[in-house]
């Protein structure tokens, strides 16, 4: 398992929009993804799961990637928390 | 008798027709204990599939009439329809208790329904309704109860309910639906949102009101000022249908303006742009017709976080802005902190008198790495756009001269490391400081541009804090001292062939404006909602006849003589055309 620890930049939070992209990208691995936000830990392919965690604007989120393709999953996602998204 | 009622204006203009109430009864399903729970879950699958071929019908058809970017809500239901710890969720209940479908369903969708309106942000509240819409239409479709379609109707009308659910707004058949009107919502909620890309009035949060609204009555909404009148009078008809044309036709006047240059009546071009204080506010900035950002206030990547911004944060802030605006320039000014404006993390030291202490370039200057950072960040960005770096707070040549050395010096770091950067970008400096002004002149050959900001430029002229109300009186942006100092800004520019903008409350102003632009300044920078407005008072003035009005006004001996002088002669200029 690895994890990481991400700032998000974009203005309106973590909200529908990035949250979307992020929960497609996601479904594309095969490993298992956890977003933890304020101490609460949810599946990071579930957008409602998400969007439940109000993640805003210069928030700390952290990944946490288990199994296959574990690497290329933290790089795509990492980027996605820190995108400004539109 | 009629009754009055309020509500937030979520979109703007007036509606007179009869009232059509949304039934919104919720359906709550009870528990069954099942025995084939597979075919339960069966029987499920298939009213999420049929479900989704519907949603997959709302999203095409709302991409046609809405735009791409309205139908992506239906993208979002459609996920809703694929979501694991929705889908699975209900699957696993319908398996694991033995319940029915529609029991397992209302269960875990009421569980996410008020997780999410339990939150403080009013967006994600808002999102409540996407789960209750997608789930209604799963539930109706396991009752084999049909789903109400707002596209039928017929009848002129004025949709009174409870809330509307983005498919009931995409679907609203416009032929007929003259406005709506909510029990909740805000400003920011999706129905509010649609309603203005629709361009039909709303008013949302009414309240009671709602409920109070008898089916079929005639109402009045004045969206504009978000009142509901209910059982009007004939005079009351009479007046509202009256304000109601003249509004139309100044609604569709001003959005005739937004793509449109700003013309003076003889023809002299200017810009008009906003003042933006957040990413977000380019969005409206673009919609009010926006010729540039003329202020791009960077202090919010440095406020409400624990540290400081890192370069990497700020490129990504400032490359998403001048993308978003390309080829229209942005004018983004360095950090303008200290003094009032505290950043914990920063540990400035208190000062006895925080305007007239170090802040913005002053501070700049002095912490280099804060400030080579956002720099750095600037010119990285600037190959994305249009951009033009601002100094604040200058009040002599040297800290010009200093701020301009350190960002050639990062200049040159970046394209030794092989970094692609803007061929040309514009550097100017803000006057908010009578020193600078009475001294522009010596400035104007070393900057690209000027921008006056007329806030902090008042009150250190007049020497009184705009804050404190006892010497308020003294915030007088048409005083002759005022104008003067601007004067001098704009005639010392024009002989370097330098262009002035001004981005403080008073670009915006309508008895400033026919002055401003008679003393010839290029760029009005203002809040977004004040655009339309301006290009249009712009317009019907003649830039030539104003130039000498300014320069009468300038003798004038007080700030009432002034705007008397400006408000009747723009009124008689204008009436008599």
């Amino acid at each position: 398992m690895i994890s990481k620890t991400f700032t998000i930049l974009n203005p309106t939070g973590f909200h529908v929009r990035p949250t979307k992209t992020f929960v497609q990208t996601a479904g594309t691995f095969p490993c298992k993804v956890s977003v933890i936000n304020k101490g609460k830990k949810v599946n990071g392919k579930s957008s409602l799961s998400m969007l439940t965690l109000g993640i805003a604007v210069n928030e700390e989120v952290t990944l946490e990637i288990d199994g296959e393709q574990e690497e290329q999953a933290l790089e795509a996602l990492g980027q996605l928390l820190t995108e400004i998204h539109e | 008798m009629t009754q009055a009622w309020k509500g937030i204006a979520a979109s703007p203009g007036i509606a007179i027709a009869r009232a059509f109430h949304l039934a919104s009864e919720r359906f709550i399903p009870t528990q069954q204990t099942i025995q084939d729970s597979a075919s339960e879950v069966e029987r499920f699958r298939q009213a999420v599939a049929v479900s989704r071929e519907e949603v997959e019908a709302i999203r095409a058809s709302a991409e046609e009439r809405l735009g791409a970017d309205k139908a992506e809500i239906f993208e979002g239901h459609l996920m809703i329809l694929e979501d694991p710890d929705l889908i699975e969720a209900i699957e696993e209940k319908i398996a694991d208790e033995a319940v029915n479908a529609e029991f397992a369903l209302h269960e875990v969708s009421q569980s996410f329904i008020e997780l999410l309106q339990s939150m403080s942000d009013e967006l994600l509240r808002g999102r409540a309704i996407d789960i209750e819409d997608v789930s209604g239409r799963m539930m109706s479709h396991l009752r084999g109860v049909p789903h109400m379609d707002l596209a039928n109707l017929s009848e002129e009308c004025i949709i009174v309910a409870r809330d509307l659910t983005p498919s009931d707004t995409a679907q609203l058949n416009l032929e007929v639906v003259r406005g709506f009107i909510t029990e909740v919502g805000s400003r920011t909620s999706h129905s509010a949102i649609m309603a203005r890309s629709l361009e039909i009035p709303a008013i949302v949060g009414a309240g009671s009101a709602v409920n109070e609204i008898p089916e079929f009555s005639t109402i009045i909404m004045d969206a504009n000022q978000g009142v509901i009148l209910v059982n009007p009078s004939s005079e009351e008809l009479e007046s509202y249908q009256d304000k109601k044309q003249k509004d139309d036709v100044r609604r569709t006047e001003l959005k005739g303006l937004r793509d449109q240059p700003t013309l003076s009546k003889d023809g002299k071009q200017v810009e008009l742009a906003a003042n933006i204080g957040s990413l977000e506010d380019i969005a409206r900035a673009i919609d009010n017709g926006a010729e540039g950002i003329g202020l791009f206030r960077t202090e919010f990547l440095y406020m409400g976080r624990s540290s400081l911004p890192t370069e990497e944060e700020q490129f990504t802030s400032y490359k998403y802005a001048l993308e978003k605006m390309n080829p229209k320039p942005v004018v983004i000014r360095t950090l303008d902190i200290g003094g009032d404006k505290e950043l914990p993390y920063m540990e400035l030291p208190k000062e006895s008198n925080p305007f007239l202490g170090q802040r913005a370039l002053r501070l700049c200057l002095d912490r280099q790495e804060l400030f080579r950072t956002q720099l750095r960040a600037l010119l990285r960005a600037s190959r994305y756009g249009n951009l033009k770096i601002m100094f604040p707070m200058i009040a002599v040549l040297e800290e010009l001269l200093e701020a301009k050395k350190l960002l050639e010096e990062e200049k040159q770091k970046l394209i030794a490391e092989g970094v692609q950067l803007a061929e040309h970008i514009e550097v100017g400096m803000m006057v908010e400081i009578p020193a600078a002004a009475v001294a522009a002149d010596l400035f104007a050959p070393e900057v690209d541009f000027f921008s006056i900001g007329t806030n902090d430029l008042i009150q250190y002229t007049m020497a009184a804090d705009r804050m404190n109300e006892t010497v308020s009186y003294l915030y007088q942006p048409w005083h002759p001292s005022l104008l003067r100092l601007i004067r001098l800004v704009i005639q010392a520019a024009e002989k370097e062939g330098k262009w002035v903008g001004m981005c403080g409350e008073m670009a915006g102003d309508h008895t400033a404006i026919p002055l401003l632009l008679g003393l010839g300044l290029h760029e009005f920078s203002m809040s977004s909602g004040a655009i339309l407005q301006a290009r249009e008072l712009i317009g019907q003035l003649d830039r030539s006849e104003w130039s000498d009005y300014a320069n009468q006004a300038l003798t004038m001996r007080s700030t009432q003589e002034i705007t008397q002088f400006v408000e009747h002669t723009r009124n008689g200029v204008t009436q008599h055309d």
